[in-house]
Order: structure tokens, then sequence, then C-alpha cells
């Protein structure tokens, strides 16, 4: 499994296609297997109604796995939930789960939580694998060396019915990251600063593999962020190759496998990272070693600047198109070109999200909270990922550090990263976030999102305005 | 998925680049477990402001959606797809199309028209100047044209994806022909692969 028959040396996205390739016709997509399929309510109800109205089941529902999270409450979980129609999805997903066979983890279950969370700590994901999901963040699971992208849900439906799913075999794309990173940068300013170097559309049509010693100095927690946002580049799926610490993650868990079954998953999963020689289609480098913390100052990810910075001229940016662009985002966040960062105040923060909710952001958070306290007047809210992230961090004290800083302590759930719950930014409202889109509206209608670290918000939520860790005890 | 093999009609001028799937529908009509009625949401805050182009009564009943580079980026949502179409949308031309957006959109039988640049900036205009403008989309033949504005343009589409619109195939139905495939597929996977449970 490392260079193919003709010893043509392969990438690792290379190597996981053509593992899965079930039949492949000149002239037509791949048909692949899917080797996880994770669904949530969002973007199933209407795949389920397709299969009933075709009279088709679910081929695989022992590879198939649910969850509520885009839109259960975080708080008072045991009392009914207020939306009627958050409500009605919520029991449409259950009523589907258990008329198709599929697992479900409801809202209060102890394996509940944001659908790109519980795959990995499950155990359910690993190397090597497809991973399917009605959400475009599902790149998240390529930080094991998955094969794992976002699809809609006459996708889902396709999947449900066949486990498999007709590609087009995108190209390759090789984000190279080296250098040691500064104190108090983070995985998540790694990839702002990749998305702010290749665009929201750079990635388009490939699959990016982040590699060099900045990405393998990554836990894998950092791994998933950086994978996590890979979308927002445009790229469907991100990759990282797996090493040691990715099978020191799994090793133990659940689903992995145990005993000579460990051995011989493990076996394969060594042949999977790309070959000497292998090249890609495009490729693009970073100085991980030069990298400062990050924010968003516009509305898409691709417009960030360095902490450091200011609020970019529109007049800067190349383009009749870009320009007007950059002019409008500035009008829509109520900001003036020019305004250093760091003068920004906010009114919200927001930890959370599938980017930056597990045990690891919590903890990087709680490091910058403890023995300080929030802004007066300001809004925080942690929202860790899953039941048991927020178990684990309970066990540790953070939920005590976040009280005392005054922050709520909050149920799992995507919450306010789009806001589907009650969870949302009023009109007006300016917003720290450790998520990962600061479309217009996304948190709430007329709210003003700035995408940042767990660090960078915790700091924030201290200062009031936009600050690193590092600048607090001055 | 009704077949879909030439499109005439007027054109809407959406002249903003990276429009993502939230403003397309917001997360708030995502809730619901049908698969109609999201018209009513598209471009749900933008069409707040009075002077947003879709409110402009010059271009009621137009077909076609010409936007910025890069439309439909972001969430995966295929709700986008149903809201264009419920409204009356045939067509989207753009120069750059978000990945899954463009998969919906074809599974949906929406037609992404990716254009040039300059293709993209001469409908734009032409539209913009004369919202009388017809357009023909020709899904068999890959073409685009605006003949009165002296506008003609291939687009790419694959062969097969090309088949699938002007026959209206279901996907699915598509690949149970290779149902024993699949079979032969499961049957070689490693005992040791996870599932559910």
């Amino acid at each position: 499994m490392t260079a193919d028959e003709r010893g043509r040396p392969r990438t690792l996205a290379d190597k996981v296609w053509e593992s899965h390739v079930i039949r492949s016709a000149d002239g037509e997509p791949d048909l692949l297997f899917v080797d996880l399929h994770l669904v949530h309510e969002v973007t199933s109800p209407q795949a389920f109604d397709g299969l009933r109205l075709a009279g088709r089941r679910v081929r695989r529902p022992d590879l198939t796995v649910a969850t509520a999270d885009h839109n259960v409450p975080t708080v008072d979980i045991d009392a009914p939930i207020a939306d009627p129609i958050s409500a009605r999805q919520l029991e449409v997903l259950a009523t589907n789960c258990a008329e198709f066979g599929i697992t479900c983890y409801p809202m209060g279950h102890a394996n509940q939580g944001i659908v790109h969370v519980i795959g990995p700590e499950l155990g359910l994901t690993q190397p090597g694998m497809t991973v399917v999901c009605g959400d475009s963040h599902t790149s998240t699971h390529g930080a094991f060396g998955a094969l794992a992208f976002g699809i809609g849900t006459s996708e889902v439906e396709h999947v449900l019915a066949t486990q498999s799913l007709p590609q087009w075999r995108p190209a390759t794309m090789a984000v190279n990251v080296d250098g040691e990173l500064a104190a108090g940068v983070t995985p998540k300013d790694v990839v702002l600063a990749v998305i702010g170097l290749i665009g929201t559309g750079g990635g388009a049509g490939h699959v990016i593999e982040y590699r060099g010693s900045t990405i393998r100095s990554l836990s894998m927690e950092g791994r998933m962020t950086v994978c996590n946002m890979s979308i927002e580049g445009g790229a469907r799926a991100g990759m990282v190759a797996p090493d040691e610490k990715t099978f020191a993650f799994l090793e133990g868990r659940e689903q992995s496998p145990k005993g000579s079954e460990w051995e011989e998953a493990l076996a394969y999963w060594r042949t999977l990272p790309t070959d000497d020689g292998a090249t890609f289609d495009k490729e693009v480098d970073l100085d991980g070693g030069r990298l400062t913390p990050h924010v968003t100052w516009g509305t898409n990810p691709g417009h960030v600047v360095p902490l450091d910075g200011v609020v970019p001229d529109p007049d800067s940016f190349e383009g009749a198109e870009n320009r007007d662009a950059a002019a409008r985002a500035l009008a829509y966040m109520g900001l003036q070109a020019g305004t250093p960062i760091r003068e920004i105040a906010v009114d919200t923060v927001f930890l959370g999200s599938c980017t930056n909710s597990r045990i690891e952001d919590l903890r990087a958070a709680a490091a910058v909270l403890e023995g300080r306290h929030v802004r007066e007047g300001l809004r925080a809210l942690a929202v860790p990922g899953s039941r048991r992230v927020k178990v684990q961090a309970e066990a540790e004290g953070l939920d005590k550090v976040f009280r005392a800083a005054g922050f709520e302590w909050r149920e799992p759930g995507c919450s306010m990263c789009l806001a589907m719950n009650p969870d949302k930014l009023a009109p007006g409202e300016r917003c720290a976030s450790t998520s990962n889109r600061n479309f217009e509206g996304r948190q709430g209608r007329g709210g003003r999102t700035h995408l940042v670290s767990p660090a960078v918000a915790a700091a924030t939520a201290v200062a009031g305005r936009f600050a690193t860790p590092g600048e607090l005890d001055g | 998925m009704k077949p879909v093999v030439v499109i005439t009609g007027r054109a809407v001028p959406l002249d903003r680049s990276d429009v993502d799937t939230d403003q397309i529908i917001h997360a708030d009509w995502l809730k619901r477990v049908e698969r109609t009625g999201f018209g009513a949401g598209l471009f749900g805050e933008w069409r707040d402001d009075r002077d947003f182009v879709l409110n402009d009564p010059r271009f009621v009943g137009a077909t076609i959606l010409i936007a910025g580079h890069n439309f439909g980026i972001g969430s995966s949502r295929e709700h986008a797809v149903w809201a264009l179409m419920d409204y009356g949308f045939e067509a989207v031309v753009a120069s750059a199309f978000g990945d899954i957006f463009r998969n919906n959109s074809i599974n949906q039988g929406l037609v992404p028209v990716q254009v040039t640049p300059e293709i993209e900036r001469a409908l734009m205009s032409a539209v913009t100047d004369d919202p009388s403008l017809e357009i023909t989309i020709d899904v068999a033949r890959g073409t685009v044209e605006a003949p009165a504005a002296g506008i003609s343009s291939t687009f790419p589409l694959h062969e097969f994806t090309r088949e699938r619109l002007v026959n209206g195939w279901d996907e699915v139905g598509l690949t149970l022909r290779h149902e024993s495939d699949i079979d032969v597929f499961e049957q070689g996977r490693p005992a040791w692969m996870p599932v559910a449970g």
C-alpha cells in the first residue's frame, strides 16, 4: 500500500481514495464506499422522507451514527424545548433512527455532542477511512488521515440507501507549514492564516493535505481545528497523515480495534502517509515560525489579519469586486478602515463549536481565565463540544474556573456557532467567537462575528477588546 | 428529478462575490423538516432592504441568477438550492461555485453555469443595463447565450452530468444498478473497521 503497482508514489488522499473505489468507469464519477456516515437532525429529515417515498431501506445502519447537535438548547435540557419547530426536528431524528435501525445519541445522552466531536472521541473516526456527513465541517475527521467531506441532503439519502457515493476525483493540494509556533500562537491561527493566504475559494476542487513540522507538532485536537476549517478555504476535505500521536489518541477508545486487530490496523495505517516523491496538483507554503494570533475583520473567513494589525482599507484590495466586498463587509461590521484590531471592543465571547470546543480548547481558555474575570457587562459563553468533553472538563475543575471568571457554563451543542438554538447575537452585537464562520447574520441577525482562537477569546473576554493572553499582565 | 434541457428567460444580476449559503437561506429556515416552501426565505435578510436587486420589479419573474465569483460557499445545506428553485430560479451563472453547492445543485436539477470572469462580468452588466434581456442556457449543448447583447459562451459539464440533467436521472437509481459491486466491495473490508453502537 505504498507506491502503486506501477511504482507511482502516491499521496495520502490518493491511497484513501483508491482503496474505496467500488466501481470505476471512463467518463463516470468513481463510486466510493463510505465507511462512516454521520447524521444530524438538520440535513437528514428530507433524506429519510426520500427513502420512504422510494420504499428503500438503509443499507448499513451499522455504519451510520446520528446525534442531535445543531438545534439543541444549551440550558434547561431537562425541560421541554421552547421552540416547537426545533422540538419537532429533534423528534423526527429520533423517529427516523428508530424506524431505520440507526444508533442515535439524543440530547442528554452520554455520547451526545457535536457530530465532529463525538466521531473522534468514540474512536469511530480512524485513519484511511471515508467519512461523510450532511455538514460541511466533516473535513474535521481528516485530522486522522481519513478522507472526510460534507455532503448535501440528496447525497445523504444516497449514502443511506447505498453506503456509497459517486464522486469525481478531486485534485490534491499540499499546504506546507514549517517552523515552531511562537508562544500564544495556536492551531486556529495557523488555519486562519492559511485561509487568508489562499482565500475562500483557493482550495475549491481540491483535497488539502496539511504537512510540515508545524502540523506534525500539533496535537490531535489542534489538527482537528485545522482540518475543520478546510471548507472555509474552499476545500471539501483536509487531511493530516496519521502518526504516533494519531495512534496514541485512538488506542483504547470504544470503537478502536483491540488486540491482534489493533496490530493489523496499525500496520495498515502506517502505510498511509504520502510517499516520498509523490506530487500534488498545487502547493502552498507558510512559515509557521512567523505566525502571530489572527482575528477576522470582515464577513468571510478570508477577511483576516494579525491581531497586531489594523482593519484594512477596501481600496487596498485588488479588483473592483474585492473592493466592493470589503467595503460592504466594513459597513456590516460597523468598522472603520485603519482601526487597530486591539481597539475594537466586544460585547460577547463565544467559546465553542466543532472548531474549538474540545478539552484542549477549554483548557487553553481556562488557563487564561484562572484568577481573572470577564469585563463587566460582557456576556461570555463556554459550550463544550460533547457530553464527554463536559464531563471531563468538570472532572478537571474547568467549569469552576469558567464560572468564577463570569462565563456561563453550558450543555453541549453547536450553540452560537450558527444560532439555530436560543444562543444568538442581537443586531449590532459584536462577538469574539472560536467558531468557523463570520458570515453576515451567522450568529444572529445583524450580529458581528470575529473569529479567534480560544486563548484570544478568553483574553478578549477579560480585556473587553481584542487581546492576547500575554498582554493581560501588563 | 425533472429533466432540464434548455432554459430561456430573464436574469437577476446579484453583483456580490463570495455569497455563502447562510445568506441564500438563513439557518432559522433549516429547522423545517419539509423540502418545500423555502423560496420565501431566499436571501432573507438582504430582501428586507428595499433596494436589494430581488425587490426590483423589473426583475420579477426572472429564472436565471447571475452571481459574483464563488457563489454558494460555506455550509452544505441543500436548503439553499431548494430555496433558489422554489423562488423560481432554474440556473445560476457565476465564475466559480462552492463545491458542495455545485453538487447539490446538480442533484436537484438547478444548473450551475460556470463561465469565465469576463463572461460573468459581461452578463452582469448586460442584464443590469437591460432587465428584459433574454438569456438561453442550453444544457445539452453546454452554451449560454444572450444574442441581443452579443454574448455567447460555453460552460463545462461532465458528459455524465449532462446526461443526468437532460434525462432527469435519479442518482440513487443509477447507483443501485451496481448493487452487486457494492456487495463484493463489502466482503473485502477488514473486520476491525468500526461499527456503530
